[in-house]
């Protein structure tokens, strides 16, 4: 076998690179500006994606609720189911479990001595519920609830607006008991909240879950269970053991089943990723390949000496490879270590309220966060390396079939 | 023992339209140790015959046996490992590898044998030395002259100790003193180490060092002597 070694081909390689230290420069410089723009601004989109995800998800609440079958189509009180049961207060013991609460969720209409508004009230456990969705932050005026028999209302503030009411004045809420009479009660404003999204500040109002309940004669049921893990990600990881705790008489789902938008929204985000990766890297294999091929072109006298001593075809095709893998794996390093000393700094997030309204618009707020996600440096890390290599394939092959004569001829 | 034998070669080459003929069945048998000169005119095919006798070249027909190697029959990878164990090249130009050192140079091949690290060191050391080059192992060959850069090249043709060296036109680039040192340095490895050289060239200086003069006109043999008195090294 004429094979040179490891060692002497990444030596030979090394030294190839840096003949022309003007062209190996450039095209440095190319693969770590793209390697970084790739990094970058997948760590923005990624950023801006979880930011729409995660709020879609507090909106929802939960990254798995649990529901009557017929609860999602007809959102009704008749659609309630009874409070969760031990076996699945047991299955809601693990440790992905991060919070659970269970709310009663009825359309509504709340009016005021000036307006009425149709809306969703929230029955809720306050203690429970912040740890699920509610931010006590979004708190400005009065405050939140104080357990479940609290008798007083938190409202959003665009809602306080319509109303034109305020914190300390009494509003009544209106809906349907399961006999299908009206119910309804007075509440007093103890709280106006001020959502990241002002759609959900008019969409949803607090009341105490066992005042709700007993608003709309509904006893112990609730309308959902919302369970968080902490991480939307890896719901299915735990998802399982609580669907068979929770039962077949119930609907048990996860954040995007639920939600199909967000759910497509994660894949969409995923695949663009990819697509963008590639994209990026297509038009760094231009230079990849110039500057290969002219590293063959300018050493065919060479190569077809090297053959001429007894190198074999496939060393010279390893040589040329190992030149090309050189070049990836500098750019790479620096173009990683580039893309994270940019983001970590930014990690406290971007203002971007410039433009928060259209932001608003697709569910995010007006602060981005890069998300630098290790998965997504690998993916492009890798996904360089391959085609990097692919591409490097042609000039390569192309040096190892020249007749050795042919090239010692070349001048 | 015949080191080569070529039996009836034959290669034509195509020139825009014109079909040159390289080798007209050319025929030649040489035994192991011998100096041949192969001489003639450019165009003549004394490099084509060299060429296919060193498989970097195939003919059109005709047999070609090295040892017990027939040439003719190897694909590109064992007639690669055939130039590597047993043949030395020297070229015109010195065509060495630019970014290796005089030293690397010679160890190349070597290397691609997969000889050890510390036995290429000893050898390659030893080879420069004997061909005038101590003390220049480190330097690259854009820091050597023409001389210096051809006895690398020598260097590096026999340190692998092969049976046979083949040497197109290797003193063309080289003025007169430095050609009779190179001349001078092949008589010697070829009296003291039995290697067989295959000389191309056209330069009756060098035809004057050989045993056997092989004269070629458009690709035949047109005349095979054996010289009485051939020049020989002085020391």
């Amino acid at each position: 076998m004429s094979g040179l070694p490891l060692k002497a081909i990444l030596m030979l390689a090394w030294r190839n690179l840096w003949r022309n230290h003007r062209r190996t420069l450039i095209m440095l410089a190319a693969i770590t500006v793209g390697v970084w723009a790739m990094i970058f601004m997948t760590a923005l989109m990624r950023g801006m994606v979880d930011d729409m995800l995660l709020n879609g998800i507090r909106g929802l609440p939960g990254e798995v609720q649990i529901h009557h079958p017929d609860y999602r189509d007809d959102p009704n009180v008749n659609n309630s189911m009874p409070a969760p049961h031990d076996a699945l207060l047991s299955a809601m013991r693990v440790p992905e479990v991060t919070a659970w609460t269970s709310r009663v969720r009825v359309p509504a209409v709340i009016s005021s001595e000036r307006d009425s508004r149709g809306v969703v009230l929230l029955g809720v456990e306050p203690q429970s519920e912040v740890k699920v969705s509610f931010d006590l932050e979004t708190i400005i005026e009065g405050r939140f609830l104080e357990d479940s028999s609290d008798r007083g209302l938190v409202i959003g503030a665009k809602m306080a607006d319509r109303l034109e009411t305020d914190l300390g004045k009494r509003v009544v809420v209106m809906s349907q008991d399961p006999d299908n009479n009206i119910a309804d009660r007075g509440f007093r404003i103890v709280g106006v909240y001020k959502a990241k999204l002002a759609s959900l500040e008019e969409t949803y109002i607090y009341g105490g879950r066992e005042t709700v309940q007993k608003m709309l004669k509904l006893g112990n049921s609730v309308s959902e269970v919302a369970i968080s893990g902490g991480d939307y990600r890896n719901v299915d990881r735990w998802l399982g053991g609580i669907q068979q705790a929770a039962g077949n008489d119930v609907e048990t789902l996860p954040w995007y089943e639920i939600d199909t938008y967000l759910g497509s929204m994660l894949a969409m985000m995923d695949g663009f990723v990819l697509v963008w990766i590639i994209i990026v890297f297509l038009a760094l294999s231009f230079g990849l390949v110039n500057t290969l091929v002219m590293a063959v072109f300018e050493r065919v006298r060479e190569i077809g000496l090297m053959q001429a001593l007894g190198m074999r075809p496939s060393t010279i095709l390893y040589q040329i490879l190992m030149e090309s893998l050189l070049l990836l794996l500098i750019g790479l390093a620096l173009g990683n270590a580039i893309a994270v000393g940019t983001i970590i700094p930014l990690q406290g997030g971007i203002d971007i309220s410039v433009v928060a309204e259209g932001m608003e618009m697709m569910g995010t707020s007006s602060m981005l966060y890069p998300a630098l996600k290790l998965n997504d440096m690998i993916l492009a890390n890798l996904i360089v390396i391959i085609l990097g290599l692919l591409t490097s394939i042609l000039p390569a092959w192309r040096a190892a079939s020249y007749n050795p004569i042919e090239a010692l001829n070349k001048t | 023992m015949s080191s080569i034998v070529c039996k009836d070669l034959c290669k034509t080459f195509q020139q825009g339209e014109e079909i040159i003929t390289g080798l007209d069945h050319v025929s030649i048998e040489i035994e192991a140790g011998d100096f041949v000169c192969l001489s003639g005119p450019s165009g003549s095919g004394k490099t084509t015959l060299l060429n296919a006798m060193g498989g970097l070249d195939t003919p059109d027909s005709g047999q070609i046996q090295v040892g017990d190697t027939r040439v003719d029959q190897l694909g590109k990878g064992p007639l690669a490992d055939m130039r590597l164990h047993k043949i030395g090249f020297v070229f015109q130009a010195y065509n060495l590898i630019p970014v290796l050192t005089a030293r690397e140079n010679v160890e190349f091949v070597m290397q691609v044998r997969g000889e050890p690290a510390q036995e290429r060191s000893h050898r390659s050391h030893d080879i420069l030395k004997e061909v005038g080059l101590e003390g220049m192992e480190d330097r690259r060959p854009a820091q050597l002259s023409g001389g210096q850069q051809q006895r690398v090249a020598v260097a590096r043709a026999i340190v692998s100790q092969p049976a046979l060296v083949l040497a197109d036109e290797p003193t063309a680039n080289l003025d007169s003193v430095t050609a009779t040192q190179l001349m001078d340095l092949f008589v010697e490895l070829n009296q003291h180490h039995n290697i067989t050289f295959v000389i191309a060239t056209h330069d009756t200086r060098v035809m004057a060092y050989a045993k056997r003069l092989i004269k070629m006109r458009d690709g035949k043999i047109i005349s095979d002597e054996k010289q009485q008195h051939p020049s020989t090294v002085v020391s």
